[in-house]
């Protein structure tokens, strides 16, 4: 399945949440389907973009936080699921596009194309909420669960790789900073 | 010689009056004291890293969402940090607070630390980030206010050294 496809699956929900992406396609491709000012593209840091959605979640336990994450950036910073478990927010949720490479260096392939597991990973760190899935309805169902749910959730999504034709967006990495840091504003409260 | 409490909690108090509510820390024996104030404060959300690196996008994701942040780390950890300083904290110009154990410095006696102590400063002035040695107990809470202060004015990391002659019982 495309990893487009899944965003544009989930999106309406996303739209609710703040999201943080890590660079590349995933962050391309959620813009190209609607930008919103909830929406922040870590383009740089890779592996922190989970310790980012960590820190989001935590100064706003109200806020449903979803960060959409590669296998590449999330191989860069493995401790960091053990964090997030040690803290398991209830509000936060971990998707994982897994495309077994680094694709916009190029196309290199991941250690998930021999072999490892993040899902797998990710429940031995203690997120026991946490699934591989290969179809489109399979996705759509674990991830929204998974932003409903209200406990620590990952979904790890075996995608093709694929990515957008031109990786420019039209959007300084500023300019979203800002935008993102006034859009939190206020913390939500309780319902 | 044990590790000061009493500076440990000048520190701590300082952080608070600084409005600091997130501490992402990773130990070492110098913040022992600083770390369990922490852990022992409700009001704290208090994040224990498994890699100091984490801190920076927990700071980053916390300062976002309205809340000021600290790391405790030692020097160490600031040297394992680096790339995540420059790519996010300077990069998104993000006020990162950072208070850092002076190990390997003037006093040291672990041969292993030592080979850090000479890198520090010269790499926190290579990254062009405002440091200031807390040193003096009486200065301590000035110094972070002011520290906390260019920090948000600036939207950048500021780095506060933890001394020896700070962080351990003085020598009668």
């Amino acid at each position: 399945m495309k990893r487009v496809d899944c965003l544009a699956a989930v999106y309406d929900r996303l739209a609710e949440c703040a999201v943080v992406t890590i660079m590349g396609a995933v962050a391309v491709e959620l813009y190209s389907l609607g930008h919103r000012a909830n929406f922040f593209y870590l383009e740089h840091a890779m592996g922190l973009a989970s310790s980012m959605g960590l820190g989001v979640a935590l100064a706003q336990p109200d806020r449903r936080v979803v960060v959409i994450d590669g296998d590449g950036s999330v191989l860069m910073n493995l401790g960091g699921l053990t964090t997030l478990a040690r803290y398991a927010p209830p509000n936060l949720t971990h998707l994982v596009f897994d495309n077994e490479s680094l694709l916009s260096v190029g196309g290199f392939p991941t250690a998930t194309s021999t072999g490892s597991d993040l899902a797998g990973i990710a429940r031995a760190a203690g997120i026991g909420n946490a699934r591989t899935v290969t179809g489109l309805d399979e996705f759509t169902a674990a991830a929204t669960a998974a932003i409903d749910a209200p406990e620590l959730a990952c979904v790890v999504a075996k995608v093709e790789a694929v990515g957008p034709a031109s990786f420019h967006m039209d959007l300084h990495l500023l300019e979203n900073r800002f935008e993102f840091q006034r859009a939190l504003r206020p913390a939500p409260t309780p319902d | 010689m044990p590790v000061s409490e009493r500076s440990s909690k000048l520190v701590y108090d300082a952080l608070l009056a600084a409005g600091v509510e997130v501490v992402s820390a990773l130990p070492e024996t110098w913040l022992v004291h600083l770390i369990r104030l922490a852990e022992d404060d409700p009001g704290m959300i208090l994040v224990r890293l498994a890699k100091e690196e984490e801190g920076v996008g927990i700071s980053a994701g916390a300062h976002l969402a309205g809340k000021k942040s600290a790391m405790l780390m030692q020097n160490h950890g600031f040297l394992q940090s680096v790339n995540a300083i420059v790519s996010l904290a300077q990069l998104y110009k993000i006020p990162l607070l950072m208070l850092i154990s002076d190990r390997g410095h003037l006093g040291e006696p672990d041969p292993w630390q030592t080979q850090g102590g000479k890198a520090t400063r010269p790499v926190l002035d290579a990254l062009g980030i405002v440091t200031d040695e807390l040193r003096d107990p009486g200065q301590v809470q000035l110094q972070v206010a002011r520290a906390m202060t260019l920090a948000q004015a600036s939207l950048s990391p500021v780095s506060l050294l933890l001394t020896r002659d700070l962080m351990w019982e003085a020598l009668a």
